[in-house]
């Protein structure tokens, strides 16, 4: 039943091997001279063993049994899977680049520390920001410490604040990081357009009001258009405004988030900026702050002196460190490669390209699909699958449906306020023969729930597996291979 | 125009698609930013570059820096020199993985789901755990998720950290744990350069409140921690052991699982990723079964498919931020994925000789180059207890000018401690991998001798 696709555990023969090193060339001591018996390993280390072809044909299968952005179309709302060139991936190879240790000296890597320079500066011009911060390597990270430096910023004014202001429609990670820094998270309902209502956010700031997490545009693909004056409510009340940067990819050259009067950014390499998902990660997610958050950043930063570029460790109050040592610099490289090819101008183009997509999907798919929030969008849209839910087959099925037209679907179930939410992010590098493509697949699974909805229950047909089991999977964690199996 | 290879749409196009949703310009879609943070001006970036511009642009940064490939390394401290394999790479970069986001289209991503299942199964006999996570950010995340974990599981508060344990590691803990009010206190090291087990035991035996004992091993300064039936001791008092350990010490040496250890967490960096100037790595995250719904981030799990064939899904996800939300046991979203697969594509080639291998020759070849620098008149070896593959050495002058020294002979040298031990004056640390040949190591002893 599983023989197509065994493991790497159900494979491979004692004695094969998939490695080639030289002789130990030093004297070689009695291992019980080196290392006490209480020290040593007791039980056998049980890795498969696979000759390097073995290993090359188990990989290339499981890659073919996945999908990326160079596979198809994937309008994965609020992850901006753009198109990741191929020239990041050689320049992170570069051996100045992939082959330097963290440690090994200020002087010995002043190239590197110039392209973290040279990248600030572009960030700040993007985002209207003072100062950034490499060092955390993925939203939900720079999040956290972002906090870290508004809670640090309140407690030097003498104040203990407390609360953090959320949106309904946020990201998850917002309230998961506000929860791990012991804050407590306020969540504030939507108006009827989709946008925060300046009424209730009034009602709920305070003397205890640590911040408001946006997004902005929202996860609705929706700009805040009273940003200026949520803004000014929240820093009259004492808080600051912090940006979740997931959306940027809307706004690049027509706004900037430092204008909009946020105090703290973090952003999103591997979205706006083209470094691959990598599956899941890794991705660099820099934080960007005003002059008055400044001091509170992760040490070090990068500093310049004249030509010369050192890092920092000088930093009194700052928050401290939140990774063993600099970020995710490999990631970083990618992006500043990215944006030194588009230029301001291709930024800007990108950003058009991006919000023109999205609005062009909405208009074509809103007769189709319910739009509880009407356009024009930004960079993306949320449909509701309400109506076919109806017939029987909701956004789940649906999503599963695409996946028959080799497409993968849109993010279903999110943003929590719209039932059976479908939420569509195109990117700017995506053809409009592409688009259409998607709308006609759409149209006729609308179509195929209307005639018989059973037909989309089912869905997938031709993937490489059918639809998985996923309260199985949770009701009996199996986690891993275990021999006895 | 700039970056256009990126972007299929023309100006016909584009033409034809505003008129479709009705539009008369790109701006009638910006309209409802508004008009006085509207920029009226273009961004102020560096003029564009082509594809090969770029190239020759990050190519000279790159020249800048002093790389690995020309330089031989004694440097380690967290970060590790050691041979990646060249399929490694390949496998890596097949770009179905690389390009892909997380799998939460299981059916499409069966490839990732079962590279990952398969990483968790070999973290877990690597380090002799029950389960293990998909990934954390690195070996400092790790250790500080693993401590928090601790706290929740025990329901206490309070966290006894060695000083053997990673400096910068320690700064995150401090970063992660302070802000949610937990406490930490730092245990000593023993004259041995091991941690005073001891006075960590009479701590918990005075603070029931301990939630955990963090230690590290090898530790930072190299030595070998004997933890032998502390995790009982622990146990009894309602305190976890929490460890952070090389992985590519463990084929040699005994094994989380064996000591007892409730959560092992650690850098898998040295598993087949590059250096890449301290990042991306990757924090591995292993623990006993009874803790499995404590873990953090992403965890895959078999199950089967609608026609009865196994299949691999991203599981227990009521854990995590998108479902919990304020609840969740972690914020961790994006997480290491590819260096996970990396470590799996890495132990899949070397399997368990040549894993083993590696350890040994990183342990016979430190004992040489220890011998070695430590025959030197002016060079003393600080700590005796049991090594791995780092020792530190009181060397006779300032290891910043050492550093410079042995650079204008082409060597990165080792870690001056001082800076985070200001106890260890004229001290360093060096690393020896299984990279490093017998006729590096004498070069660098000769050196050593000629110093000053």
């Amino acid at each position: 039943m599983n023989a197509a696709f065994p493991l790497l555990f159900e494979k491979g023969r004692p004695g094969r091997k998939g490695f080639s090193l030289p002789p130990c060339d030093v004297p070689l001591k009695p291992l019980e001279e080196l290392l006490p018996r209480e020290c040593l390993r007791k039980s056998h280390l049980d890795l498969p063993q696979l000759s390097e072809p073995d290993v090359v044909r188990h990989y290339t299968a499981l890659s073919r049994r996945n999908y990326g952005v160079d596979s198809g179309f994937y309008p994965l709302g609020s992850c901006t899977m753009k198109y990741n060139p191929k020239i990041n991936e050689d320049v992170a190879a570069l051996a100045g680049f992939a082959s330097i240790h963290p440690l090994q000296g200020d002087p010995t890597y002043q190239g590197a520390l110039e392209l973290l320079y040279k990248m600030e500066q572009c960030l700040k011009e993007i985002t209207g920001m003072e100062r950034y911060s490499f060092q955390t390597v993925a939203g939900a990270h720079g999040e956290l410490t972002g906090l870290l430096m508004i809670l640090a910023y309140h407690r030097s004014r003498g104040e203990e604040r407390n609360r953090v202001l959320i949106p309904d429609s946020a990201h998850g990670t917002n309230p998961a990081t506000v929860a791990m820094t012991g804050c407590e998270v306020l969540q504030l309902p939507s108006n009827d357009r989709g946008l925060v209502d300046t009424e209730t956010l009034k009602a709920h700031l305070d003397e205890k009001t640590a911040a408001l997490m946006l997004t902005n545009p929202n996860t609705l693909g929706l700009f805040e258009k009273d940003i200026l004056e949520i803004s000014r409510l929240v820093h009259e009340a004492g808080g600051l405004l912090y940006y979740d940067g997931a959306n940027l990819n809307a706004i690049m050259g027509h706004c900037r988030p430092g204008d909009m009067g946020f105090d703290v950014v973090h952003l999103n390499l591997h979205k706006t900026f083209s470094t691959p998902h990598g599956s899941g990660g890794p991705g660099s997610g820099p934080l960007g702050v005003t002059t008055q958050l400044e001091p509170y950043l992760p040490y070090p930063v990068v500093a310049k002196d004249e030509d010369r570029y050192s890092l920092d460790y000088q930093r009194p109050r700052s928050i401290g460190k939140v990774h063993s040592f600099f970020g995710n610099f490999g990631v970083v490289v990618k992006a500043y490669t990215y944006i030194r090819i588009m230029g301001a101008r291709g930024l800007k183009q990108a950003s058009d390209d991006a919000v023109l997509n999205a609005n062009y999907l909405l208009n074509r798919l809103k007769d189709l699909y319910h739009l509880p929030y009407k356009g024009p969008c930004k960079h993306e849209f949320v449909l509701s699958a309400r109506l076919q839910k109806k017939r029987g087959a909701g956004a789940g099925d649906i999503a599963k449906a695409l996946l028959d037209y080799g497409i993968h679907p849109p993010t279903v179930y999110f943003p929590l306020i719209v039932e059976e939410a479908l939420m569509v992010e195109p990117t700017e590098t995506e053809s409009k023969e592409t688009l259409d493509h998607f709308i006609a697949a759409l149209k006729e699974i609308a179509a195929a729930i209307e005639a018989d909805p059973g037909k989309i229950t089912g869905a997938p047909f031709s993937t490489p597996a059918r639809r998985l089991d996923e309260v199985l999977a949770a009701r009996k964690p199996v986690v891993r291979w275990k021999k006895e199996q | 125009m700039s970056g256009q290879h990126y972007l299929p749409l023309t100006d016909p196009v584009r033409q034809e698609m505003l008129a479709s949703v009705g539009a008369a310009s790109i701006e009638d879609l910006f309209l409802d930013i508004p008009s006085s943070i509207q920029l009226t001006r273009e961004l102020d970036l560096p003029p564009y570059l082509s594809e090969p511009e770029a190239l020759a642009h990050l190519r000279h940064l790159a020249a800048k820096n002093v790389n690995l490939e020309d330089y031989t390394c004694f440097l380690g401290a967290g970060a590790y020199d050691h041979y990646i394999p060249s399929a490694v790479r390949h496998l890596t970069h097949r770009s179905e993985f690389y390009t892909a986001y997380t799998p939460y289209q299981a059916e499409i991503s069966q490839g990732i789901l079962q590279a990952i299942f398969e990483y968790q199964t070999l973290i877990c006999q690597l380090t002799g755990m029950d389960v293990a996570n998909a990934s954390l950010y690195d070996g400092a995340s790790a250790l500080a998720e693993g401590a928090v974990m601790a706290c929740g599981a025990t329901g206490k508060k309070n966290v006894l950290v060695s000083r053997g344990i990673n400096p910068q590691y320690r700064q995150v803990l401090k970063s992660y744990l302070e802000v949610r009010g937990l406490e930490l206190s730092e245990v000593p090291l023993a004259a041995g350069g091991q941690t005073d087990l001891d006075e960590a035991l009479s701590r918990i035996e005075q603070d029931p409140e301990t939630a955990a004992l963090l230690l590290q091993t090898p530790n930072f300064l190299g030595i070998i921690e004997k933890p032998g039936h502390l995790a009982d001791t622990l146990q009894q008092h309602g305190t976890l052991l929490v460890v952070s350990v090389d992985p590519l010490s463990l084929p040699l040496l005994k094994t989380p699982g064996e000591y007892g250890a409730d959560i092992a967490t650690g850098e898998g960096q040295a598993l087949g990723n590059p250096l890449s100037m301290g990042g991306p790595y990757l924090g591995f995250l292993a623990a006993r079964e009874n803790l499995l719904r404590r873990l953090p981030g992403r965890i895959v799990g078999e199950t089967r498919d609608a026609s009865g064939r196994r299949g691999y899904v991203l599981t227990l996800q009521a854990r995590e931020q998108h479902i919990r939300r304020e609840r969740a046991t972690s914020n961790i979203c994006s997480n290491q994925a590819l260096n996970a697969l990396t470590a799996a594509v890495y132990m899949a080639l070397m399997g368990p000789e040549g894993m083993k291998t590696v350890a040994e020759q990183c342990l016979q070849k430190a004992a040489y180059a220890r011998e070695q620098i430590c025959a030197l008149p002016g060079y003393e070896l600080i700590f005796p207890g049991v090594h791995f593959k780092e020792f530190a050495v009181s060397v006779p002058g300032n290891p910043e000018q050492l550093n410079e020294f042995l650079l204008q002979h082409g060597i990165i040298g080792p870690l001056d401690l001082e800076q985070t031990y200001p106890d260890l004056p004229r001290s360093a640390l060096f690393c020896v991998t299984e990279k490093r040949s017998k006729t590096e190591i004498d070069t660098l002893a000769r050196l050593l001798e000629g110093w000053k």
